[in-house]
């Protein structure tokens, strides 16, 4: 197959290539895009790792091809800081409830847990376990994942800021 | 070392749960992983594999696949071998009964994954099309499959150069238990399994090496535990100077002992830049990952136990057997199951036999306590046991148990226990869960139809082990910079356990500055004294107590030269957020920049006799193994739909000194989750045929947010002897959660009259069991 000319809104920058067809979408970003937030666990659409938000939505790039997200918008982990070396809320969250240890997994919950928040700010115990079910972490034993996200729905809930 | 004290009001890091310094940039999206390094005229590889288990190969072509769109090169073992000069194996494993490594295999396959070509393309998406035009011609083999039936039976051979299909054994027996297996009382047999496992790190392996023979310079990125292990094989492989390697190992996503040595793979990546002259990346992906990337656990033990009318024990007698695979890294665990199996139990009179068995599998490969089976075993034999003898099993370990009052206790293993407190977690954890409450509750549900369980798991762990050896040994290289900044180079290898923090802590305690002015180098064999990178329940322990003595040293000289300035004596002076002042008259003080300054740049006005410069290397050998112990406590449901539900999960854990609780939580944290699936999730499973059957995460599953209590931890501090009183605890969670589990699910059938567990269930193994009653 030929290759093709796409342009994606990647974190609110254009972003154009020629690219062969069945480049996936998370190739995309780490080699066309240069951004290496997104992970591959997997490649076959379980781990999670590569969660990324098009159109807010949380996908995984590992299972789309970036022909697809052609003309869209994609938010990848690199987009939800706050601005120059300032971390956003989930990322602030994930960090105090040492949600994290080898990073590997990380950006993938940090996507996921905003779809979540955004769709659910306050979500109850059973609502996370659920909402994260599709990301895999083998660090963290998932302890300090449920304490970030209840770190970041109750500091969203004592400012009032939105995901 | 100076007595000068820290001044009142300075901040202690040591023992605060302080934010980790890896986080920023790993939460935004910023860290390095290899495969986010990439470099000018990057060629990348893949490999074909083995679809067979054992075959002869009788041909093998790779001429289409050279002509392929965007192929560099093709390599077979014969277009590699010219270059190989050395053995493929770790430093720790040169005198190992392990089988010979090969970068490819090389006129036969002996486990399906097996790496047979190397292709090296444009891009990966090309490699792999190139890998599809591959012709192999197998010859297929009966392969060994069953490692048990293989201890006894050489008619097919994993390894035909060597004879046999047993690796190795050990043993020793103890001379009395004939005569007390035949007089005791009561003498109980039982067989415990484990299935098959990966450790399953998030990024799998990968490697990217350059190697530019002008200055002849092999540079590597690794993903890998030890930086220094890859420098030294890859020295041995090549026959190149160890100071023309230099290897960088920036983020690393898990490892868990995958890790620790040289994949193949990736020794043949960096045989393959060698011919080459270019720059390789190779990232594994994750169906290779898990048919290739190592395997552990898959094992079983036989325990004899023989015990008095009292319920102590008497002896015990252990037939362990372990699969190998076929390429396994490492030798026999069987020595270390048996020094530990008494656990924190008087066991009197033990004797043990192991051997490790090849198979046409992948490879046994270390993971997160890798003689976990001794307390697998031990803690469902202690209930077991109890059980036979109508004891509850809370009682009946508090008869075998060892008190703080019998230390230095040496257990039947001849192991010499100090510093450890197991009966103060034991009463912990209990208490935690009220034991007495729990057995209401369970008799009350049992009356409404409801199984419920309790597991209890109680276990010594050997930590920083390696006394005498490579990995028994850590420096720390600890530097004020001209600024008054700190930096600790370590020759450790953090790939989520948090080094770059909790060694911060100690230096900024030590010296006496603030934490943000401290930052932990490791992982770089340019930058970082020799280490024995990260494993083992080491790094703090080990390297903890080096960053001790180095920083120690460094804050002598800091006193020395500030009391010169100062005018004052250096017990006069105390030391806050990196400034040394007189005691009482704060306003008389020098900072570390000032400090540094003479050393470094206004030299003429240091003290006499006082060399410039303002840092220490030091090295320090850790003299005995470091013991930690813990308790978990698990309890489960086993519903009408015969599904395991974990309802509480309790740790009460003695790590000695917490550098970072949050750190601590953190590692106990993984480790059970890891021992909770191994339990009711993980099994690698190969078909009769040695067909690998779980291949992606859909077919191996480990644990997710859905299966996972919300853990209860609690701590005892019992100091170790080292500096700072640290023991390890990157392993004691996976340990111990197999029992627990397992116990818990026992004692729950057992409400029911049904059998217990003696390996691994699923939901259809539990429902069997009950349906037997």
């Amino acid at each position: 197959m030929a290759d093709m000319s796409i342009s994606v809104t990647v974190n609110g920058a254009a972003h154009a290539a020629t690219i062969e067809p069945r480049k996936t979408l998370g190739d995309f970003l780490r080699d066309d895009c240069g951004l290496t937030g997104t992970h591959l666990g997997c490649e076959h659409g379980v781990c999670g790792s590569c969660t990324v938000l098009l159109e807010d939505k949380a996908v995984r790039s590992c299972l789309l091809f970036a022909v697809q997200a052609n003309g869209r918008n994609v938010t990848t982990v690199e987009g939800l800081t706050r601005g120059q070396g300032e971390l956003g809320v989930v990322q602030q969250a994930f960090m105090e409830g040492h949600g994290l240890q080898c990073g590997f997994c990380t950006p993938g919950f940090i996507v996921s847990v905003t779809a979540l928040l955004r769709e659910n700010p306050n979500p109850t115990h059973e609502e996370v376990a659920v909402g994260l079910s599709g990301n895999l972490c083998r660090c963290t034993g998932y302890q300090g994942i449920f304490k970030a996200v209840e770190i970041a729905s109750r500091r969203l809930r004592e400012t009032g800021e939105a995901l | 070392m100076t007595s000068l004290a820290a001044a009142s009001g300075a901040p202690r890091f040591v023992g605060q749960s302080v934010h980790r310094k890896e986080d920023p940039r790993l939460v935004s999206g910023h860290g390095t992983y290899v495969d986010d390094v990439t470099l000018p005229n990057l060629l990348h590889v893949s490999f074909l594999r083995s679809d067979v288990a054992r075959a002869r190969i009788t041909g093998l072509d790779v001429s289409a696949a050279r002509q392929a769109k965007g192929v560099h090169a093709v390599f077979t073992a014969a277009d590699l071998a010219p270059a190989i000069k050395g053995t493929l194996s770790a430093t720790m494993f040169l005198e190992s009964p392990m089988a010979t490594l090969r970068a490819l295999a090389d006129g036969d396959v002996r486990f399906a994954g097996e790496a047979i070509a190397m292709v090296v393309a444009d891009n990966r998406y090309l490699a792999e099309d190139a890998c599809e035009l591959i012709e192999v011609d197998y010859e297929v083999q009966t392969p060994v499959i069953d490692f048990e039936r293989a201890a006894v039976d050489n008619s097919e051979l994993v390894h035909p150069e060597r004879g046999t299909n047993v690796m190795a054994r050990g043993g020793v027996d103890h001379p009395e238990l004939d005569a007390v297996f035949a007089s005791a009382p009561h003498v109980f047999t039982e067989t415990f399994r484990q299935y098959r496992q990966s450790q399953v790190p998030m990024e799998p392996h990968g490697i990217i090496v350059r190697w530019n023979q002008y200055d002849r310079q092999l540079h590597v990125w690794s993903s890998c535990q030890r930086v220094h292990e890859v420098r030294a094989t890859l020295c041995r492989v090549l026959d190149v100077g160890e100071h023309n390697i230099h290897v960088t190992q920036r983020d690393v996503g898990g490892g868990f002992g995958q890790k620790g040595a040289m994949r193949t793979e990736q020794i043949a990546v960096a045989v393959g830049a060698f011919i080459m002259g270019r720059s390789l990346k190779w990232i594994e992906d994750r169906r290779e990952n898990l048919v290739s990337g190592g395997h552990a656990r898959s094992d079983r033990v036989t325990v004899t136990m023989a015990l008095d009318d009292d319920a102590k024990i008497l002896g015990v007698r252990l037939d362990h057997l372990e699969e190998s695979g076929a390429y396994p890294v490492g030798g026999n665990i069987g020595g270390m199951i048996a020094m530990m199996f008494s656990g924190p139990y008087r066991m009197q009179r033990l004797g043990w036999s192991s051997a490790s068995v090849f198979t046409n599998t992948c490879g046994r490969n270390a993971y997160r306590g890798p003689w976990n089976l001794e307390t697998v075993a031990r803690e469902q034999m202690m209930d077991l046991a109890a059980r036979r003898l109508g004891i509850d099993p809370i009682e009946f370990r508090r008869r075998n148990l060892i008190h703080v009052a019998d230390l230095p206790f040496k257990n039947a293993g001849g192991m010499t226990y100090v510093g450890v407190d197991p009966e103060s977690c034991f009463d912990q954890a209990l208490a935690m869960l009220d034991y007495e409450a729990f057995l209401a509750e369970q008799a009350e549900a049992r009356a409404r139809g409801r199984l419920l369980g309790v597991g209890v798991s109680l276990f010594i762990e050997p930590t920083a082990l390696g006394v005498g050896t490579l990995i028994g040994t850590e420096a720390a290289h600890v530097k004020v910079t001209l600024n008054g900044q700190v930096t600790v180079a370590l020759g450790t290898g953090g790939h989520g356990q948090s080094i770059a923090t909790t060694m911060a802590q100690i230096a900024a305690d030590e010296l006496g500055v603030d934490f943000d002015d401290v930052s932990v180098i490791e992982g770089d064999t340019d930058i970082s004294p020799v280490g024995g990178g990260t494993g083992g329940s080491r790094s703090g322990v080990i390297g903890g107590a080096a960053v001790h003595q180095s920083a120690g040293q460094v804050r002598d000289k800091v006193v020395a030269i500030a009391a010169h300035m100062l005018e004052a004596a250096p017990n006069d002076l105390e030391i806050a957020h990196g400034r040394v002042s007189v005691k009482g008259t704060p306003a008389r003080g020098v900072t570390f920049g000032e400090i540094a300054k003479l050393a470094y740049v206004s030299t003429a006005k240091l003290p006499p006799a006082t060399e410039a410069g303002l840092e220490a290397l030091t090295r320090y050998s850790t003299p005995s193994i470091t013991w930690a112990n813990a308790c978990h406590i698990c309890t489960v449901e086993i519903t009408d739909t015969s599904e395991i539900k974990l309802l509480r999960y309790i740790v009460s854990e003695d790590c000695g000194v917490m550098i970072n609780p949050m750190v601590v939580e953190g590692q106990i944290s993984g480790g059970v989750v890891q021992g909770i699936g191994a339990v009711i999730h993980e099994g690698f499973v190969y078909d009769d045929v040695g067909n690998p059957l779980t291949t992606t995460f859909l077919d191996y599953l480990i644990p997710t947010t859905t299966e996972i209590p919300v853990l209860e931890i609690g701590h005892m501090e019992t100091p170790a002897s080292g500096p700072g009183g640290y023991k390890g605890v990157g392993e004691g969670g996976a340990i111990g959660a197999v029992p627990a589990v397992r116990n818990a699910i026992s004692n729950a059938l057992a409400q029911a009259g049904a059998a217990g567990i003696t390996s691994p269930v699923r939901p259809c193994d539990v429902r069997d069991l009950l349906d037997e009653v």
